[in-house]
């Protein structure tokens, strides 16, 4: 096989190939000018463009982002490392971050959605945590054509795929269809995980001759430019860009996750850190370690196992092979740790050592092919102040007065959204997901938040991941309160207190005004709304440039959100239990169409604005219900959301034996299908109504009660209907699979 | 005296079957790693559901040759007790200590979900605390439970009742005469798709998965004392 001949540094700055690797040249001018004081060659320009993308160095969100509240009382571990960390006593922790794999899964659905499962995983158990669930958030286009069914089909089995021969259980997440994500669909993947506090582990490498460890798979040519790729619009070349998406070998990250788990419970005194070789491969994870401890770092790239012959020093460099890992053993150790992983029937293998200094060297071929200071890659990217501006739809959307629904029969529109695939049954998905194994699952998908107990104690943790593009887009901070709001309402539906958030912000371009304009003000609100709620962000993930042929996304941020279920026998599903309790909603009812479900069924669209949300009043009232909650007052406790009342009420009654009777006084037809958010349906039965009503104050209203009829009948000023419960699901449940078909 | 749970590379419910049988049932546990190659002091065997060896190739067809399976043969052959689920079941059948295969579920999907079940043969070593012909739930979560076997294979089977479980209700893989579980001729060795191991526990939902490991502890006159792990 030939040898490719790479440019020479001059013909770098002439020819300008980084241009297309994701580099400005401003940005290779202030390399070359102020950070090298030379020109920087082949391997070295490479280096740069992978670590100065987006995705690695945050370069034009990292304002925004400092506007996250990350500490408090609880926090172990914030933002910096693999996953943020919080406390949950008894000496125990949990873990949690959520990462993207948008672009990799619009161009090759399975293997994208797999090898994003597969590197979250890593984050957790890189951390020295036992992952114990996923979870996962996918947003795609309208189910009306093959190519989004084919990418639906494809993203769902990739999910499942890895997670199921993990053996982690896919818990819960969401799943919505608008059509801004047919060209550029959104999979967001989180995973949980647990820990003894004592085996906390950080990607770090310090002690001058201690060894860098490689582990797990071979390092082939797969996945080069990977955080570029996913820093960069789609075009419909795209298909051309499919050699940038990684391939995912579960079976080997199974037996790579033993062993880590093994070293870093087992034999803490052999490691000083480890870190997964996630995007940007052996670059970014060699020298975030490095830089985190303030060390240098001699490697030589010879040692590095690889499956394929002749790869250059950049292939290796830039690779984003899955299922490795990257290791700083204790010099002396190396031997021991060796042997650990032989056990597992995987390699390890020395390709360096720490140094003093900040030098960032490399070695192929018995030449030095990259001399450079680890800071210039990991702290000295240019930050660009982006411009912002409000767009013009909203500042239009501001003068206008919101669109009400019109409609006579109410219960054929309660109809038709049960059938909305946004509300309708996901368990054609669902069950495609191994949800139980580890048996810990006391809650799975389908409820408001999943429900997982920690074994040995009297505890669960609730976890949920949720987002509304449709409400971001309408009104950047008040939705990005609502996403906030609403993952936690989901966990106090079940009985949790939340405790940390994670996300994954999905926008468009950045360098596009009033893109960047939608990011800053909605991270403004969920700020707000963390603050409030005292759920810090412990960990996160960015993804820009989701766009497609120049048109941008709803922007999406996912929240991801972990809560604690101090009393395991006190956690509730959104079901109703008994006939003949008293029923109550939760929170007022205004007139919030803009975004809605029926808003976008009866007109084909979304428009309008939010109306503004007071966190502090919404805080209250969930930790109202919360104590309740916690007082064994409540049976049951569903959060609404797509499709208001109505829908959640129905909703409720699915797989129960019960049947609804429901007199709103004070409601019209149309407030059964306002989403204002923050609104529960609880039941409680007859003699715990007044210990529930003392709580709660004027925050609830009694509407009903469950009967044992197994029909839900509604009645308001101007409506007065009957529905079978069992119709009413067979349509819920039918919807999607008739649409995949 | 106690039970072994053997661990292959990619087992994923080992941690299912051993803290139901030791943390649910109090019985002595073991994990038994495929490379040892004898199973001296135990007496029941189980092997978990998973995907060993990345289920590559075919299911269980790599486990079949790692270095613990001759000395699972050979206890077999003595009449002790032999159990798998899932992709336990499915490493028997490629091991000859079951007949027939598990081909791909005719969705040509994973499936995870609750099955019912009925229970055909209540005078096993693993069923005597089931009421023949009870319905049962126990839940499933395999990409390949489609049970197959030749006619003659499948009278012989219906013969001998060695068919233990059947799929009641809605056959969820397209296993032949809905078949979810049977045992060899003699009666010591199950393979079954579902998982009893996930249904043993009130928090989780369901109990019915409970008789069958206490048939189990109470036939294999199983000790029950401090598990080693």
């Amino acid at each position: 096989m030939a040898v490719k001949v790479e440019m020479s540094p001059v013909e770098i700055k002439n020819k300008k190939p980084y241009l297309e690797w994701g580099l400005t040249e401003k940005e290779y001018d202030f390399i070359s000018e102020k950070l090298l004081e030379r020109l920087p060659n082949y391997t070295e320009t490479g280096l740069f463009s992978v670590m100065w993308s987006e995705h690695c160095s945050y370069k034009k969100s990292k304002p925004v982002l400092r506007e996250f509240p990350n500490r408090n009382e609880r926090v172990l571990q914030g933002p910096g490392e693999g996953a943020g960390i919080v406390d949950i006593g008894d000496n125990q922790a949990v873990v949690f971050k959520a990462e993207s794999h948008n672009h990799p899964s619009a161009v090759e659905p399975y293997e994208g959605a797999a090898t994003g499962v597969g590197g979250i995983i890593r984050d957790i158990f890189s951390m020295g945590a036992r992952p114990i669930a996923m979870l996962d958030s996918l947003h795609f286009g309208e189910i009306d054509n093959a190519h989004t069914r084919y990418l639906i089909n494809e993203v769902v089995a990739g999910i499942g795929g890895y997670g199921n021969c993990m053996g982690i259980p896919t818990v819960g997440g969401e799943t919505t269809f608008d059509e801004c994500y047919s060209g550029n669909p959104l999979v967001n993947a989180m995973c949980v995980g647990i820990m003894d506090q004592k085996d906390m582990q950080k990607g770090q490498a310090k002690g001058v001759g201690n060894a860098v460890m490689y582990v797990g798979a071979k390092t082939g040519r797969d996945g080069i430019h990977g955080a570029t790729f996913a820093s960069a619009d789609f075009a419909d070349d795209r298909e051309t860009q499919r050699s940038a998406v990684q391939v995912g070998d579960p079976f080997m990250e199974k037996l790579l996750m033993e062993a880590c788990l093994e070293l870093t419970s087992q034999h803490k005194k052999w490691l000083v850190g480890i870190q997964d070789m996630g995007a940007a491969g052996i670059v970014s994870s060699s020298c975030e370690m490095a830089s985190k401890a303030g060390s240098g770092m001699d490697l030589t790239l010879d040692n590095v196992p690889q499956r394929e012959t002749e790869m250059s020093a950049y292939e290796i460099m830039l690779s984003e092979s899955q299922e490795r890992m990257l290791l700083c053993v204790r010099a002396g150790f190396e031997e021991k740790v060796k042997s650990l992983f032989k056990d597992y029937g995987l390699e390890a293998v020395v390709i360096g050592r720490v140094t003093d200094g900040n030098d960032y060297v490399l070695r192929h071929h018995g030449e030095i092919v990259t001399n450079i200071p680890v800071s210039s890659l990991t702290d000295d990217v240019l930050e660009e102040p982006s411009e912002e501006r409000k767009p013009e739809r909203i500042t239009q959307a501001e003068s206008l007065s919101n669109w009400i629904p019109e409609f006579t029969d109410a219960k054929e529109i309660l109809r038709k959204l049960l059938v909305q695939p946004t509300i309708a049954s996901k368990e054609i998905f669902t069950q495609t997901y191994d949800s139980q194994v580890r048996t810990n699952t006391v809650v799975g998908p389908g409820s408001d938040a999943a429900v997982l107990r920690i074994r040995r104690t009297n505890k669960a943790l609730a976890m949920t991941s949720d987002g509304n593009g449709r409400f971001v887009y309408l009104d950047p901070f008040v939705g990005g309160q609502i996403a906030v709001l609403e993952a936690a309402a989901n966990l106090i539906a079940s009985g949790a207190l939340p405790l940390a958030m994670t996300d994954c912000l999905n926008y468009g371009d950045p360098n596009d005004p009033e893109i960047y304009w939608e990011l800053h003000q909605s991270v403004l609100g969920m700020s707000e709304a963390c603050r409030v709620l005292n759920t810090p962000v412990i960990s996160g993930n960015v993804s820009l440039y989701n766009e497609n042929n120049g048109e941008a996304i709803y922007p999406t941020p996912m929240v991801g959100m972990v809560g604690l279920v101090k009393d395991i026998n006190k956690h509730l599903t959104n079901i109703f239990k008994n006939s003949g309790a008293k029923v109550f909603l939760v929170g007022n009812t205004r007139a919030d169409f803009a975004g809605s479900e029926i808003q976008k069924m009866l007109t084909g669209k979304i428009s309008g604005m939010l109306n503004a949300i007071d966190t502090e009043f919404e805080s209250k009232k969930l930790f109202k219900l919360l104590q309740a909650i916690e007082a064994g007052l409540v049976d049951s406790a569903h959060d609404l959301s797509e499709g208001g009342l109505a829908v959640g009420l129905v909703e409720s009654t699915f797989s129960s034996d019960v049947g609804l009777d429901i007199e709103l006084k004070t409601m019209k037809a149309q407030d059964l299908f306002s989403e204002t958010p923050g609104r529960f349906v609880v039941s409680v039965t007859p003699e715990k109504v007044e210990k529930f009503v003392e709580i709660m104050e004027d925050d609830c209203m009694e509407i009903g009660e469950t009967t044992a009829k197994q029909k839900v009948h509604l009645k308001c000023q101007n409506a007065d209907f009957e529905i079978q419960v069992a119709e009413a699901q067979k349509i819920w449940e039918e919807a999607i699979p008739c649409l995949m078909k | 005296m106690k039970i072994a749970v053997v661990v292959f590379p990619g087992s994923n419910c080992d941690i299912d079957l051993f803290e139901a049988l030791h943390t649910v049932c109090g019985a002595a546990v073991e994990y038994v790693s495929h490379k040892r190659d004898n199973l001296d002091g135990f007496d029941a065997v189980m092997l978990p559901g998973g995907f060993s060896y990345g289920d590559y190739l075919r299911c269980g067809a790599i486990a079949r040759f790692s270095n613990i399976m001759p000395a699972i043969v050979e206890f077999a052959k003595q009449g002790k007790p032999v159990f798998g689920t899932c992709n336990g079941f499915q490493i028997l059948t490629e091991a000859g200590l079951l007949p027939g295969a598990l081909k791909q579920n005719d969705s040509l999907k994973f499936i995870c979900k609750t099955v019912s079940l009925t229970v055909e043969n209540n005078q096993t070593l693993f069923t005597t605390q089931y009421k023949k012909k009870e319905t049962i739930a126990l839940p499933i979560a395999h990409a390949d439970g489609s049970y197959y076997a030749d006619e003659e294979t499948l009278a012989e089977l219906e013969e001998n009742h060695q068919v233990v479980f059947r799929y009641a209700g809605e056959n969820p893989n397209g296993s032949l005469n809905n078949i979810a579980g049977i045992t060899n001729k003699a009666g010591n060795v199950l393979g079954m798709m579902p998982h009893p191991e996930r249904a043993v526990e009130a928090i989780l939902g369901n109990l019915d998965g409970l008789r069958l490991f206490k048939s189990l502890l109470e036939n294999g006159k199983v000790t029950t004392e401090e598990a080693v792990r």
